[in-house]
C-alpha cells in the first residue's frame, strides 16, 4: 500500500497545467455589486436602454433571491460584494482584424494549444475566445457569413444583431430562472451567440474557449445558439484559469434554441482550476444550462467532460416542447481530491412521443464527492413519451463518495422509463491483470477509466475526445487506493 | 532460466507454500500438479508478482534477475507471463486495444519504439490463426460475456502476442470441451521453443495429453513431494491423489 501513498504524493505534486498568469493591463469595475455595477458594466458595453433595463430587472430579482442549499455541495458563504464583475484586457481602439489582437492575447491562446490565426482555420475549427470577461476574437467569421451563419462575440450580437436578442434572450432561461442566472443576467460581460439559418448543415466544429485570467474577478458569460428550421450545428466549450489560492466564481448561462427539424450538438470539456490538494483555491463553477426542442422532430443533445473547478453545479438540460423532439445527455465528471461536483440533467418532456437519454459516468477519487442529480418529467399532454437513464459510478479508494439522486414525475400513463444504476470500484484483479500484461498501473488506470467513459467520449468530436482521455487520465493519476 | 529455492509464502496468518525448490529450463515444459487447496495457484500468482501473498523465505532468479524485486509489471516486461484460470472483465477496453496498449509497453521496457499499426495489425492477423480466434471478438469489450471457452482461448492468444520467456498456465483447462481443449494445446505447443519454457498448473491429466510436459511435480501442502516424468501424471491418474498423501504422511 505504500506504493499507493507514494504514486498519490506524486500525483498531488503535479501542477496544474494551465496554472499561469498572463500580463494583460485590464479594465475593471470596482469591487462590489449593486445597481451601479450593473449599470457600469452595460455603459462600458454602450448598451442600449432596453438591455440595461433587462439587467436591472434581473439585478432586482436575484437581490430578493436565497442562495440555493440544497445541493450536495459545501463551501464557505460566498461574499458577492469581494468580486470584481467586469474585466476588460484593456485594449487601444477597436479591432477590425485579427492582425490587431494584443500580442499578449494571442501569447495567451498559444500556450492554451489554440492559437486564433491559420492554425484554426488548418483543423477546420471555428474559435470566439472569451477573456475575463471579454470576447476577444472570433475566427472563421466571412467562411461562416457565406452560409448566412452568425457566430459572434455576444457584445457584437447585441450591436448588430438586436432583434434576434431581444426576442431569445432569456426564452430558454428567464433571467429569475434561479439565483445564478439571475446573477448572470445582470452581469454578464459577454459570451458567443450563434444563428443557424434555415436547412444549413453548419460545416465546422464552432468553438469558444474562456478563461478566466485576473484575481477576484469572477467571470459571467452568456451563450446563446439558436438553430433554424432543419439547421444542424456543433457546438463545443473550453475552459481553463489559472492558479490562484482564493476561490473564484463562475456563473454562465446557455441557452440552446432548436427550431422545428433542427439539431444541436453542445460538447463541454470543462477544465477549471480545481484547487491544490488541500481543497485551496479553485473555481466555483454555477452553471445555468438549457436547450429548448421548440420545433416538432428537433434534438438537442449535451456532452460534458467535467473534469475541473473545485466545485461544479451544473444541469444541462432539454425542455422536449415539440412532439417527436429529442433530448441527450451524455456526461462523465471525475472528482479528485477536495473537489466536489453535483451534476446532472433535466429531461422535461412535454411535446407527445418526445424521447430522452440520459448517460452518467461519475468517478470519484481522492477525497472528493460526486454526486448525480437528474430529473425525467413527463408531462400531461406527453403521450408516448420515452426516456432511458443510466447512471454509472467509479470510486477509486475509500475515502471519496458517489451519490446518485434521480427524480422521476409521470403525469402520463403512456410514459415508459427505464433507470439502471451501478457502483463499481476499479478492481485489484483489473489492475492486476493488466500489470501483468507488462501495462504499469498510471496506464492501467487510463485504460480502465477510459474504457468505463468510453460510450460518452464516442460522442465527442474527434480530435476533441483524444484530448478528452488524456485529460482524465492526467486527473485520475496515482490516485489508485 | 527459472531458479525457485525453498520459497515459503503465506496469506495473512495462513502458511500456504512450505518451501518450494524448482528449477525450469529453457526449452523445457514442466507440469505442476496436486489437489485442491495444495499451493499451486499461489505458486503461479507469486511468480507474477501477486501483492496479496507474502514470500517469508525463498529466492526466485529468473534469467539472472531476482524476481521478487519486480514489479510485476517489469515481470512481465521480462518475459513472464501467466495465463490466468479467471480472466479478468474490463468493460469498454476491446482485446485489441489492450495488446496494442501491453505490446508497446513492453517494446518500451524494452528499449524499442512502438509497432505502428500495421505491424500491430499483422502480428494480430498472424497470432489470430494460433488459437482460431475471430477478430470480433477480440473488438469485443475484454473478456465481457466470453464463453469459458473464449476466455482461455483469448489468454493464449495474448500470450502468442506478448512471446513471453516463461509462460505460466493456471488451470487452463477448466472449463474447457474437449475441442476447446484441443484448440488452446495447440496454441501452447506451437509456440513452444528452444528459448522459453512453460510451466502448466492443472488439477487433472487430461490437458498433459495434448501438452506433453518433461517432467511432473506434485505440489501437496505447499511442498513438491514427488517429481517424476510424464509418466508420474498417468499414474496419478490412475491411482488418484489418495496415494501421494498417504506416502507424504509416512515421510
Amino acid at each position: 500500500m505504500s506504493k499507493d501513498n507514494q504514486l498519490l504524493e506524486e500525483f498531488t505534486s503535479k501542477e496544474y497545467e494551465h496554472g499561469w498568469n498572463v500580463n494583460l493591463e485590464a479594465d475593471e469595475a470596482p469591487k462590489g455589486l449593486s445597481e451601479d455595477t450593473v449599470r457600469f458594466i452595460s455603459a462600458k458595453k454602450k448598451e442600449p436602454t432596453w438591455l440595461l433595463e433587462w439587467r436591472l430587472k434581473a439585478y432586482r430579482q436575484w437581490e430578493k433571491m436565497p442562495e440555493p442549499k440544497w445541493s450536495n455541495v459545501h463551501y464557505p458563504k460566498i461574499n458577492y460584494q469581494d468580486i470584481i464583475y467586469y474585466s476588460a484586457p484593456k485594449q487601444k481602439k477597436s479591432l477590425s482584424g485579427l492582425d490587431e489582437v494584443d500580442p499578449e492575447l494571442i501569447k495567451t491562446f498559444e500556450k492554451l494549444g489554440i492559437s486564433i490565426t491559420e492554425q484554426k482555420r488548418l483543423t477546420g475549427v471555428a474559435v470566439d475566445a472569451v477573456i475575463d470577461s471579454v470576447s476577444v476574437a472570433t475566427t472563421f467569421k466571412s467562411t461562416l457569413g457565406e452560409l448566412g451563419i452568425i457566430f459572434c462575440s455576444f457584445s457584437e450580437a447585441v450591436k448588430e444583431h438586436p432583434d434576434l436578442i431581444k426576442k431569445y434572450l432569456g426564452s430558454v432561461v428567464p433571467m429569475g430562472d434561479n439565483y445564478f442566472a439571475a446573477l448572470n443576467s445582470a452581469v454578464f460581460s459577454d459570451g458567443s451567440f450563434c444563428y443557424i439559418p434555415k436547412g444549413v448543415r453548419c460545416p465546422m466544429e464552432l468553438s469558444t474557449y474562456f478563461r478566466i485570467n485576473a484575481a477576484n474577478t469572477g467571470q459571467f458569460e452568456r451563450t446563446l445558439i439558436i438553430a433554424d428550421e432543419g439547421s444542424f450545428v456543433s457546438y463545443l466549450e473550453g475552459c481553463t484559469a489559472p492558479m490562484r489560492d482564493e476561490n473564484q466564481l463562475h456563473a454562465a448561462v446557455v441557452e440552446l434554441y432548436a427550431m422545428k427539424d433542427a439539431e444541436i450538438k453542445y460538447s463541454t470539456v470543462q477544465n477549471w482550476y480545481p484547487g491544490d490538494k488541500n481543497g485551496k483555491g479553485g473555481i466555483y463553477n454555477f452553471v445555468t444550462k438549457r436547450g429548448l426542442c421548440f420545433g416538432d422532430h428537433s434534438k438537442i443533445s449535451w456532452t460534458q467532460v467535467e473534469t475541473g473547478s473545485a466545485i461544479t453545479w451544473k444541469y444541462p438540460s432539454c425542455v422536449l416542447k415539440g412532439d417527436y423532439s429529442m433530448g441527450e445527455f451524455y456526461s462523465v465528471a471525475v472528482t479528485n481530491n477536495y473537489q466536489q461536483a453535483d451534476t446532472g440533467t433535466k429531461m422535461i418532456h412535454i411535446g407527445k412521443n418526445t424521447k430522452s437519454r440520459i448517460v452518467s459516468k461519475g468517478i470519484s477519487a481522492g477525497k472528493s464527492q460526486n454526486s448525480y442529480r437528474g430529473q425525467v418529467h413527463i408531462m400531461k399532454r406527453a403521450s408516448n413519451a420515452r426516456n432511458f437513464s443510466q447512471c454509472d459510478s467509479l470510486l477509486m479508494g475509500d475515502l471519496c463518495g458517489a451519490h446518485t439522486f434521480p427524480y422521476i414525475d409521470v403525469e402520463n400513463q403512456t410514459a415508459r422509463i427505464e433507470h439502471e444504476a451501478t457502483t463499481s470500484k476499479i478492481g485489484e484483479d483489473q489492475i492486476f491483470y493488466c500489470l501483468q500484461r507488462g501495462i504499469d498501473e498510471e496506464a492501467a488506470v487510463a485504460l480502465i477509466v477510459n474504457g468505463y467513459a468510453k460510450e460518452v467520449l464516442n460522442q465527442l468530436p474527434m480530435e476533441f475526445a483524444v484530448e478528452a482521455q488524456k485529460l482524465l487520465a492526467l486527473t485520475l493519476e496515482g490516485s489508485v487506493g | 532460466m527459472l531458479s525457485i529455492k525453498n520459497l515459503q509464502a503465506k496469506i495473512g496468518e495462513k502458511q500456504i507454500l512450505n518451501g518450494i525448490d524448482l528449477q525450469v529450463n529453457a526449452g523445457e515444459v514442466h507440469a505442476i500438479m496436486g489437489p485442491n487447496g495444495s499451493g499451486k495457484s499461489t505458486l503461479a500468482s507469486i511468480l507474477a508478482g501477486r501483492e496479496d501473498y507474502e514470500v517469508t523465505t525463498g529466492d526466485v532468479q529468473f534469467n539472472g534477475k531476482d524476481l521478487l524485486e519486480l514489479e510485476p509489471s517489469d515481470r512481465a516486461a521480462e518475459g513472464i507471463f501467466l495465463a490466468f484460470q479467471y480472466p479478468v472483465e474490463i468493460p469498454g477496453v476491446s482485446t485489441i486495444n489492450f495488446m496494442k496498449t501491453a505490446v508497446n509497453k513492453i517494446r518500451h521496457y524494452r528499449g524499442q519504439g512502438p509497432l505502428d499499426a500495421v505491424a500491430f495489425l499483422q502480428l494480430m492477423k498472424e497470432k489470430m490463426k494460433l488459437v482460431e480466434i475471430d477478430q470480433s471478438l477480440l473488438s469485443r469489450s475484454l473478456n465481457e460475456g466470453f464463453s469459458g471457452g473464449e476466455k482461455k482461448r483469448n489468454e493464449i492468444f495474448q500470450m502468442a502476442m506478448l512471446e513471453p520467456k516463461l509462460a505460466i498456465l493456471d488451470e487452463t483447462d477448466s472449463g474447457l470441451d474437449i475441442d476447446a481443449l484441443k484448440i488452446v494445446a495447440h496454441g501452447v505447443n506451437s509456440l513452444r521453443s528452444k528459448n522459453n519454457a512453460t510451466i502448466v498448473v492443472t488439477h487433472y491429466q487430461r490437458l498433459l495429453d495434448y501438452i506433453v510436459p518433461d517432467f511432473v511435480h506434485v505440489l501437496y501442502k505447499g511442498k513438491i513431494v514427488k517429481s517424476g516424468t510424464k509418466e508420474l501424471a498417468k499414474e496419478l491418474e490412475a491411482k488418484g491423489y489418495d496415494w501421494i498423501k498417504n506416502e507424504a504422511a509416512l515421510v
